[in-house]
């Protein structure tokens, strides 16, 4: 009785532990996509402020990255952006204490907003950035450039990610996701042949002893510590790659993907050498019995039996490389530039989010922006895992 | 069966009986020695300086307990926003948003100065140059100036390094040094002082920014101007102190008014004479 009563009080047990499991998933998934979306409903200027022209000024619209170029002083003329023929003159609001007094704006800033409103009239050609509670909105000579939502074109296929820009910050993920795919499909073209050598060896080729010491060293490998192995490709390996190359930076994409692809080895190897052994010891004797060389038997037989096995491995490994954070964060640089060559400096998504989400100010744009990054590398791992148990599932070879 | 049924009965009511002892023997010890705790929170550049002086802390005062964590300026100022710390330590003022939220719940934000940090440029220490004024550096990290010799160097590209985009020492030197203007798309960017300081050593190009605290032989600090050129001063303590080196920035601690009365000892103590000494020990600048 007992026994029944403890066994169906286990079975309860553990279903309730995969429920639980089950709902913490989607309830993080569900937060994630959550704050990501929210990017969209979030206007492109800074929260709290306003930006504001002269009620004569013709122009009633800029781009995020129009105003990007104006408040970097790239753009001086107000013809440049569909205006006027006007010298364009950018005005923060520190600036109006040094053309007021202290005593003239107020003890409380009670005369502030009048103040503004006169310097804006006294100036056609000027663009003001002011907080909204002193903003002189209702004054007759002043014009608020309405703020739209960040786009999803913005976002999707914005060339310049530049998130704490003022006053208007720029998203564009593409740098950030060229980056990522460059440094972990290079990691991957990189540890394949190694990984795969290395399991054919263990595999096959090693003798017991060598195959008991070989295999529990690669898995320990996978439990160094991500950091230890940015730490050592910032170190060592970032000045060879840039002494071999004749570079100026030692850090970047290539330096990336050697320190992925190290990190990815052990998945890779372990995986893909379980798959070969699993080859039935009747396959390769009956293989030797015809006659084949033990060569012969690896690549005609072991490597086909195992397929899908190794192409689970790669897949793994790559989903490895793909969401793996610290050790890229110190060794391509971060810069935020789409890579036209494999010795440029890259920013990864895992990087971007690691860095940046303990200092982004909760719930603004800039946070929002770097859950919707965590929704893209989200999206991008779980292709790569349903690929992975597609693939590891097929059985392409038939038993004869 | 029944035998471990009882058996399990009876660990349970063990267990339970365990925990309510435990509940009366702390409320029975409050009374006598109230200890108040109070969180604090946020930049990895104050973070030091905290850890020393709620250590010093202790040692004055024990009817205070004191937590203190990283996690960064933002991080700081989120807890507070949501009442998870009681101070928020930053190395940049308050965004206008942040302050806005937390003033829309009622409650006002206290500003405090704990201490200054200076910030040293540092190149390479084969780099010939030694002197840059403001303008140069804008123009360097803008992307201006690209090759050392328009700043009477040798015949090298430059490659300037910030620290991330969110830290509260890249937003001050973007304000201070850039003049509010973007750095140039795709500046490298490092995690920590740390790795700057490595990145430098090992780039012959490179330019950057650290916290006077970091400082060392590997890397040359550069002598900064703000006159145009006329005096260059050498990024020092005794500079610092005395103000003639210009990028100079804040480190603040924020807190609610309405938790001022349990925050007020450890911040008396630290802006008293022996607080202040714990920052010249840290490595920053004081308020004296």
């Amino acid at each position: 009785m007992f026994r029944k009563l403890s066994n169906r009080f286990i079975k309860q047990l553990l279903t309730f532990s995969g429920a639980v499991t089950g709902i913490a998933i989607l309830f993080i998934s569900f937060f994630l996509f959550k704050e990501g979306a929210g990017l969209f409903k979030t206007s492109t200027i800074e929260k709290g402020y306003v930006l504001i022209v002269h009620s004569a000024n013709p122009v009633g619209k800029l781009s995020s990255h129009q105003i990007k170029e104006i408040f970097d002083t790239e753009i001086t003329n107000w013809k440049a952006v569909g205006g006027k023929n006007q010298e364009i003159r950018i005005f923060r609001i520190d600036d109006i204490f040094n053309e007021y007094s202290k005593t003239e704006i107020g003890e409380n800033y009670e005369h502030l907003s009048e103040k503004l409103a006169e310097v804006i009239q006294k100036n056609e050609g000027i663009i003001a950035f002011l907080p909204h509670q002193y903003a002189p909105i209702n004054s007759p000579s002043v014009k608020e450039l309405p703020a739209g939502n960040i786009s999803v074109s913005d976002y999707f296929l914005g060339k310049e990610y530049l998130p704490t820009a003022t006053p208007a910050p720029l998203f564009g993920v593409l740098p950030l996701l060229f980056g990522t795919l460059l440094v972990s499909i290079m990691a991957i073209a990189l540890a394949l042949p190694l990984g795969l050598g290395v399991a054919i060896y263990i595999s096959e080729l090693a003798d017991e002893r060598i195959r008991k010491f070989l295999k529990p060293v690669i898995e320990l490998l996978a439990g160094i510590p991500s950091v230890v192995y940015g730490f050592f490709g910032l170190v060592v390996l970032a000045p060879i790659v840039q002494k071999t190359f004749h570079l100026s930076v030692g850090e970047t994409a290539f330096t990336g993907s050697i320190i992925l692809a190290i990190m990815a080895l052990p998945t890779i190897i372990s995986v893909a050498e379980d798959a070969m052994r699993n080859t039935p010891r009747a396959m390769r004797e009956a293989s030797l019995a015809l006659g084949a060389t033990q060569w012969q038997t690896i690549y005609k037989v072991v490597i086909p039996y195992a397929k899908s096995g190794i192409s689970a491995a790669v897949v793994l490994g790559m989903g490895r490389a793909i969401g793996e954070t610290m050790a890229v964060l110190m060794v391509t640089g971060n810069a935020a530039v789409i890579p036209t060559s494999i010795f440029n400096s890259v920013r990864t998504i895992p990087a971007t989010i690691a860095a940046e989400l303990g200092e982004a100010p909760a719930g603004e744009a800039h946070y929002q922006a770097l859950f919707l990054l965590g929704c893209i590398l989200f999206l991008i791992t779980m292709v790569i895992s349903v690929a992975a148990e597609m693939i590891s599932k097929k059985k392409n070879f038939k038993p004869v | 069966m029944k035998k471990h049924i009882l058996i399990l009965l009876t660990g349970i009511s063990l267990l339970s009986c365990n925990s309510k002892s435990e509940e009366t023997n702390s409320t029975g010890i409050e009374p006598k020695t109230k200890v108040e705790t109070v969180q604090i929170k946020g930049s990895e550049t104050v973070l030091p300086l905290t850890q020393k002086a709620v250590e010093e802390f202790a040692n004055v005062d024990s009817q205070l307990k004191l937590i203190v964590t990283g996690g960064g300026s933002g991080v700081g100022i989120a807890a507070l926003l949501n009442n998870t710390t009681d101070i928020a330590q930053t190395s940049r003022a308050i965004k206008f948003g942040e302050k806005q939220k937390i003033e829309e719940g009622g409650n006002t934000v206290k500003e405090i100065i704990v201490a200054y940090d200076a910030l040293a440029i540092i190149v390479h220490p084969e780099n010939k140059v030694s002197n840059l004024t403001r303008e140069q550096l804008e123009d360097i990290f803008t992307g201006k100036i690209t090759n050392w010799k328009e700043v009477g160097g040798e015949d090298l590209k430059i490659v300037p390094y910030a620290r991330e985009t969110s830290s509260g020492t890249y937003e001050f030197f973007k304000e201070s040094v850039l003049l509010n203007k973007n750095y140039l798309s795709g500046i490298m960017s490092m995690p920590a002082n740390g790795a700057i300081i490595q990145s430098i050593k090992q780039t012959k190009g490179a330019i950057a920014y650290v916290g006077l605290a970091y400082l060392n032989k590997d890397v040359k600090a550069v002598h900064v101007s703000y006159d145009g050129g006329k005096t260059f001063i050498e990024p020092s303590f005794a500079n610092a102190k005395n103000k003639t080196y210009p990028v100079v920035r804040p480190l603040f601690y924020y807190y609610l008014g309405n938790s001022e009365s349990k925050v007020k000892p450890f911040i008396d103590f630290l802006l008293s004479p022996t607080g202040q000494e714990i920052v010249d020990e840290v490595g920053y600048v004081d308020l004296r």
